[in-house]
């Protein structure tokens, strides 16, 4: 009882955050590409 | 451990705290979705606890805590480090903020019969919401970066005093919300219980993971500013200054 509530619930949240990481992964990726190799480094 | 072995956007120990997000994501959603019973009193729609309210920890008290952290660290130092860091934070919570009050919204309607109350603890995220969207906005403003950056520590600060509120509204004001889901008088026990603290550390994981390549996002931009800036004032020093006959270029 109450699924109709509860999938959309998972889908928002989960579709959001692969979405919002799907994102973030190709902004870094093209950023990155302007940075010099020695200026990269940070919390590694 | 260098980017270069691990590419742009990794780094080993991402990789495992990605890994490890991703494996207690899975073990969410079976335990969460399939293992676990539904509630006597609020059936499947319990299942929305263990996304929501791990989505409120992740956002109202690590994002913005680390958003609080990094303004006010950066207003007495002017690190750029901990500039970033609460630029990240925020940007990851408002993510999340928007999470907890659409899971809310849809635990409401079975449980309230309403989707929305402008009741204490609903009124007082959505304001959180929206103080840190603002801050979002402040950080596109174009202005002089240390002036921004001054602007949105300041923001920062203030926002967070609105978390106080958020946190014991449903103690100061009679409220339709429940009052602090885990505490002395905690009736959640066997699966349920288990689904619920899984989801937080799932949140949790997901969370660290997010903000260590938010940062990394924040850096790269910050240095590929600071590249472009180099790269102007010597091509204007190069303009200004032409080589002497015969000198070497």
């Amino acid at each position: 009882m109450h699924w109709q509530y509860v999938i959309p619930g998972y889908v928002i949240v989960f579709g959001g955050l692969a979405g919002y990481i799907w994102t973030l992964l190709a902004r870094i990726r093209a950023v990155a590409e302007q940075v010099p190799e020695e200026k990269r480094a940070f919390l590694d | 451990m260098s980017t270069a072995l691990t590419g742009p956007s990794s780094s080993k120990a991402s990789r495992v705290i990605g890994l490890l997000a991703l494996a207690s994501t899975a073990i969410l959603l079976l335990v969460g979705l399939v293992l676990s019973p539904p509630e006597v009193d609020q059936a499947d729609s319990v299942r929305l606890m263990y996304i929501h309210v791990p989505s409120a920890i992740a956002s109202l008290y690590l994002a913005f805590g680390v958003t609080f952290i990094g303004s006010v660290i950066y207003l007495r130092t002017q690190s750029t480090f901990w500039d970033l860091m609460a630029h990240a934070g925020a940007e990851i919570g408002v993510m999340f903020c928007a999470f907890v009050l659409l899971t809310g919204m849809l635990w409401g309607r079975p449980t309230w019969g309403v989707y929305w109350q402008w009741d204490p603890r609903l009124t007082s995220t959505v304001i959180s919401f929206v103080l840190y969207l603002g801050y979002l906005a402040v950080r596109k403003m174009d202005l002089d970066p240390a002036v921004r950056s001054r602007r949105a520590a300041i923001l920062g600060i203030i926002s967070f005093a609105n978390l106080i509120i958020v946190r014991y509204s449903v103690q100061w004001w009679r409220s339709l919300h429940q009052g602090n889901t885990v505490g002395r008088d905690t009736q959640m026990d066997g699966l349920i219980l288990f689904s619920f603290f899984w989801g937080i550390l799932t949140f949790t994981l997901i969370f660290t993971w997010l903000l260590i390549h938010r940062f990394r996002l924040a850096w790269y931009e910050h240095q590929a500013g600071a590249t472009s800036l180099d790269d102007a004032i010597a091509a204007r020093r190069a303009e200004r200054t032409p080589p002497l006959a015969g000198e070497a270029l």
